[in-house]
């Protein structure tokens, strides 16, 4: 059990997201960077998919009413275990009692928005509709449907002593797996229905120019800010099914990226959708940071998912066989 | 779109989306009906999700030839016999104007109706079902009368209330619970249509109806 020590709202329980809801209207919500719950939930041997707690506002404090192996992944955020400095993107034990502390996320190469703790056996909430993730709009799944606030306890699957080693980490996917341009965060992009819709002059803006994440974005979208995009004449859509990623433009001209917790249907025009594959990419570009776009190709696209599947299925290798290697000693 | 040939776009790669050709109708909806009925008996489909007058198939990996699948929906498409749902017909009380309908005045000013015009002419369809999006529990609505329809708002709402009445373009709805529209809200309504431990947990399925009453007008 752990208990929420900080009044900071907006951390919720997320895992991969939900499947099979999309005809009742309901999207998937999920972690905004899966790859990070994912490897987080690897070094502790648990399933990929267990739900962790997502965290994008510091700083942000727990403390374990029990042992419990816990690790940090995401955002590097100087944490503490009480006053003992924690690498991130580790396993570590904690006592009962021991306060973990959450800092300002550091600066450097790349600073991410949203750090992942996750627990042993993973955070222990009841699935609903498929999944353990926090569905804010529908308020349920997670904690009662809701962000989590000071007071709140948490159980853990698997408190106690940790079955992995600890104080063993993974080198960052913004490390082994980096794409930028020109200093800024970049994803790549496949073109959508409308991309021929709007001006040669937009078309090239939005793949040559950096676009500013406003503070208008969060876990439904990313409104972004820059070069107006122009369509050559008004588009009324009829409503369709859409996925996080997609990038709509109202007639404002500012686009904005579907996140997790976006509807899964909508009817502005969309100039591309970012791959599946990147969209952690984004899910960790901060408020006030600049992203750009990179136009990607169908292989392209389906390669980068390829290796991201490759990065997890590595990380999970390279932890088992340090375990074996421990277990053997 | 070009209304003579169907739509096939991708939405990153693991969805596409599959657009009817020719005007908005029930007809045509009907086969998109069938035509989900159809694709998510698929193995590579996970989720066969209708729109209006279109079908997003959501699915586990990247197809392997894209062209295949285009191929695969429009041969399913042409196949595609109306599927005929029978559903309930839920009436549904509105408040219209005042403080829950904050966006009447542009309505108005897009249609150039008076506040009673538009009124009358929203609550006199019967509005069929024909699919759920957006949010859960919220039903997308066919058969709005054409003269009040009004854009989506240059920029969207950040929030909305449950049970705001709001029109988008050609289209009408009921928001199932609070949160982000770039609809324009003419009307309130108190209704719950989702309820997660209920099986299914949507209320309303397509091929329901919804009749909305005039409970009150406010000037």
């Amino acid at each position: 059990m752990i208990e929420i020590l900080s009044s900071s709202a907006l951390a919720t329980v997320q895992d991969l997201g939900r499947e099979g809801g999309l005809r009742w209207g309901v999207g998937t919500s999920g972690a905004m960077d899966p790859l990070a719950l994912a490897a987080g939930n690897l070094l502790l041997g648990n399933e990929e998919s267990a739900a962790a707690i997502e965290i994008p506002v510091f700083p942000f404090r727990v403390r374990f009413a029990e042992d419990c192996a816990f690790a940090v992944a995401g955002a590097d955020c100087a944490a503490t275990l009480d006053t003992r400095p924690l690498m991130p993107w580790s396993t570590y034990e904690a006592r009962a009692g021991q306060v973990l502390s959450l800092g300002v996320p550091q600066g450097g190469a790349w600073r991410a928005a949203r750090a992942y703790l996750c627990l042993a056996g993973g955070v222990d909430v009841p699935v609903v509709l498929n999944s353990r993730s926090t569905q804010l709009r529908g308020a349920f799944g997670g904690l009662d449907g809701r962000a989590l606030r000071k007071g709140d306890t948490l159980r853990a699957g698997t408190p106690g002593r940790a079955t992995r080693a600890t104080g063993i980490g993974l080198v960052p996917p913004a490390l082994v797996l980096p794409l930028q341009r020109d200093g800024c965060a970049a994803m790549r992009v496949l073109p959508a229905a409308e991309y021929e819709g709007y001006t040669a002059a937009s078309r090239e803006a939005f793949w040559s120019t950096p676009w500013k994440v406003t503070p208008q974005s969060d876990r439904y979208g990313y409104r972004l800010a820059g070069v107006a995009l122009e369509p050559i004449a008004a588009m009324e859509m009829r409503s369709h099914g859409i996925v996080p990623g997609v990038i709509q433009v109202p007639p404002g001209g500012q686009p904005i990226v579907q996140m997790r917790d976006a509807q899964p249907s909508g009817g502005y025009p969309k100039l591309g959708t970012v791959i599946e594959a990147d969209l952690w990419r984004l899910g960790q570009a901060p408020i006030g940071s600049q992203v750009r776009f990179i136009r990607a190709t169908w292989d392209e696209a389906v390669a980068a998912l390829a290796e991201v599947r490759a990065w997890l299925d590595e990380s999970g290798r390279l932890l088992d066989l340090h375990q074996g290697l421990r277990q053997a000693s | 779109m070009s209304l003579e040939e169907a739509g096939f776009s991708v939405l990153g790669t693991t969805a596409v989306l599959f657009e009817a050709p020719g005007p908005m109708t029930l007809a045509a909806q009907r086969r998109i009906w069938a035509l989900a009925r159809e694709a998510e008996t698929w193995l590579e489909v996970r989720e066969a999700v209708p729109g209006m007058n279109n079908l997003m198939l959501s699915l586990k990996q990247p197809p392997r030839r894209l062209e295949a699948l285009q191929e695969r929906l429009r041969a399913a498409w042409a196949a595609a016999e109306p599927l005929e749902l029978e559903g309930r017909v839920i009436e549904l009380p509105v408040v219209y104007g005042g403080a829950g309908g904050p966006h009447m005045a542009d309505v108005a000013a897009h249609t150039g109706f008076g506040l009673d015009e538009i009124v009358e002419r929203h609550s006199a369809p019967l509005y069929p079902v024909y699919a759920l999006g957006s949010h859960p529990g919220y039903c997308y609505l066919g058969g709005m009368d054409p003269r009040i329809a009004t854009p989506r708002r240059k920029v969207p709402v950040l929030s909305i209330p449950g049970g705001a009445v709001s029109i988008g373009g050609a289209q009408t709805g009921v928001s199932a619970s609070a949160g982000p529209s770039g609809w324009n809200t003419i009307g309130s309504t108190d209704m719950g249509f989702f309820d997660p431990m209920r099986d299914p947990p949507a209320l309303l399925q397509p091929g329901d109806s919804i009749r909305f009453r005039v409970e009150r007008v406010i000037r």
